[in-house]
């Protein structure tokens, strides 16, 4: 960045710039450097390009309404059977997200609360990063888990009547997947909350619990629930745990102990399967992506939005 | 106020204080469970892991190639070797492009055009999108047409890479702001070009700091399982791709995907098992990067 010189009149004659071999070479330079960062909108492009190309074609073959509002999901059954409605795809999704929520909201965002309000700075650093590991364990190991431990642990010593894949263990593990996404988000956000704040009700007698629940966590309230939206938008778009733990089934249930699949674990199980690439079944899994696409981008854009309000409130 | 009612406010605020106490120390006590659900769940998914696993870890497993029918007999070294090249790949990609990236954007970029903003939110959106999506994206351009590779190891590196690239960016840019300004004020003072600055003075003091982000990426990209079978990626091989342009191949996380789903209850244990491997190449990578971060980190 060139800091510009405040006279009117431009620089004196003697001083402009001359296109010398080495400025010609600056500027082949800054346009290679600039050609690499395109490579992310391209990315962008691509992504949009490739799901709406498929996505159309598909839309003409099935028709716009019998995917939205269909009730039935059954893509790859052949003759009568087969039924493109997506409603039982997003339904399951949800639901999953849902029953992780309920685990990763409270317990993520007590350990924020912890975190930055309790914990000693010797503490934290610690126990920060060590919650952070838990968000690099790859998700293949999650569904492992889920498939292998909470299943029989909640069928045999808990006693709940499961079928061996079902939405309760896969949604319960997909929470413990997204529980450090929150912590860590909603840690930021608290800790970025000015002491003065804490100071203040401190001096008016408040406890600590006080400080942290009725001023330090409505001050950070919009960084909170952009890292719940983005911890949502990770459960949303999770792909293992479900296609191991959670079955191949979408399901429009209430039941949590029968088996679901999600809009990405459908993605990843039709693509391996054996079907012909060019037909209506090749193309669901690009209509099924721009869903989860259009879905997952939404979040964000909230998600985006939360954390500039809270910035601007402080900075 | 009188002095009665004085005393009545203090005996008011002394019973609402003990109460309070026990209030302040049942909420600590939540806080602190919560905390403790992710460390114990980590610790039990560890354990569980090792447990099932270990039993089957031996030389063999890791250089025997993996079978369909006799679980004993069964190993990983297709997927190892998958896994190993994927990254090798991926690292070459992703290096030039995110350093060069977050290059422009931190030295070059002018942040009150709109195409410079563009790429910046741009690249906040892309760290969100699902990674099956990214598999989409590899599928319709670099497996079939206009890259049409196929599904081998370049075509699964190219997916990868894309997938990791914000994160390499984002961390390539923070340790490139971290460089004080002085450094390259001196540099430009003594009359060196804006490239040879960076060159020779911002890049090499950013440089601990983005090799962890690149590792952070790796081992972010070796972990993923949903771009690789969407773009067709097998789930095991008894070959090893020689050609990262022509063979079809496997990785780690396809392979336990493989085991972990035959309702064989050994296949089960070996899919514990690589996954014991796949864990200890993450922890070797992270491990790395604490270091290089120790090691070389500059403080200014």
């Amino acid at each position: 960045m060139e800091a510009s010189s405040p006279t009117t009149a431009g620089p004196p004659p003697g001083l402009t710039r001359q296109r010398t071999r080495r400025s010609v070479g600056e500027q082949v330079i800054k346009g290679l450097l600039a050609l690499a960062a395109l490579i992310s909108v391209l990315t962008t492009t691509g992504i949009v390009v490739a799901l709406i190309r498929d996505t159309v074609k598909f839309l003409q073959e099935v028709g716009v309404s019998d995917y939205l509002f269909g009730t039935k999901w059954t893509p790859l059954a052949g003759g009568d059977q087969q039924s493109f409605g997506v409603l039982p795809l997003i339904y399951d999704t949800l639901y999953l997200t849902a029953i992780a929520l309920v685990v990763a909201i409270p317990f993520g965002l007590g350990s924020a609360i912890y975190l930055s309000e309790y914990a000693s700075p010797r503490f934290r650093r610690v126990v920060k990063p060590i919650i952070e590991v838990l968000a690099g364990v790859p998700t293949i190991v999650f569904g492992y888990f889920a498939l292998t431990f909470v299943t029989p642990l909640l069928k045999d010593t808990v006693g709940i009547d499961l079928s061996t894949f079902n939405a309760l263990s896969a949604g319960l593990v997909l929470g413990i997947l997204v529980l450090p996404t929150i912590a860590t988000v909603a840690d930021d956000a608290l800790a970025s909350v000015p002491q003065s704040l804490r100071e203040g009700a401190f001096g008016l007698g408040a406890s600590r619990r006080q400080v942290s629940l009725r001023v330090v966590f409505p001050a950070a309230l919009s960084g909170v629930v952009a890292g719940i939206v983005l911890g949502a938008s990770r459960a949303i778009g999770e792909t293992v745990i479900i296609l191991v733990a959670a079955g191949q089934l979408a399901n429009l249930t209430l039941d949590p102990t029968q088996q679901m699949q999600n809009m990405a674990a459908f993605i990843a199980a039709t693509s391996q399967a054996d079907i012909s690439t060019q037909g209506t079944e090749g193309l669901t899994i690009f209509a099924v992506g721009a869903t989860l696409f259009l879905i997952t981008l939404v979040l964000n854009i909230i998600s985006i939005r939360f954390v500039r309000k809270y910035r601007q409130v402080y900075e | 106020m009188s002095v009665a009612e004085a005393g009545i406010a203090r005996r008011t605020v002394e019973r609402a204080s003990n109460g309070q106490k026990v209030k302040d120390l049942l909420f600590r006590a939540a806080l602190l469970l919560s905390l403790g659900v992710a460390f114990i769940t980590l610790g039990v998914l560890l354990v569980d892991v090792a447990v099932d696993g270990g039993s089957s870890l031996s030389w063999d497993f890791i250089t025997n190639f993996p079978s369909r029918i006799s679980p004993e007999r069964s190993g990983v070294q297709s997927a190892l070797v998958g896994t190993l090249l994927l990254m090798v790949t991926t690292a070459v990609f992703i290096v030039p492009v995110g350093v060069a990236s977050a290059l422009y954007l931190e030295e070059y970029a002018d942040n009150n055009r709109w195409w410079n903003r563009l790429i910046e939110v741009n690249i906040q959106n892309l760290a969100a999108v699902p990674s099956v999506v990214y598999g989409l994206l590899g599928l319709a351009f670099i497996v079939r047409a206009p890259l049409s590779l196929g599904t081998v190891v370049l075509a699964g590196a190219l997916t990868l890479g894309l997938l990791v690239l914000p994160v390499v960016i984002v961390v390539a840019r923070e340790a490139i702001r971290a460089v004080p300004s002085s450094i390259r004020e001196g540099s430009l003072a003594l009359g060196a070009t804006h490239w040879q600055t960076i060159w020779k003075q911002t890049l090499p003091g950013a440089l601990p700091g983005i090799a962890t982000g690149v590792i952070l990426a790796l081992s972010r990209a070796i972990g993923e399982t949903a771009p690789l079978l969407v773009i067709g990626a097998a789930l095991f091989t008894r070959f090893n791709p020689n050609d990262i342009t022509s063979d079809q191949f496997t990785a780690l996380p396809l392979t336990i995907l493989r085991f972990v789903t035959d309702s064989d209850s050994e296949f089960k244990a070996l899919g514990a098992a690589a996954i014991l491997v796949l864990l200890a190449i993450l922890v070797v990578m992270n491990a790395g990067a604490v270091y290089l971060r120790n090691r070389y980190e500059q403080k200014w």
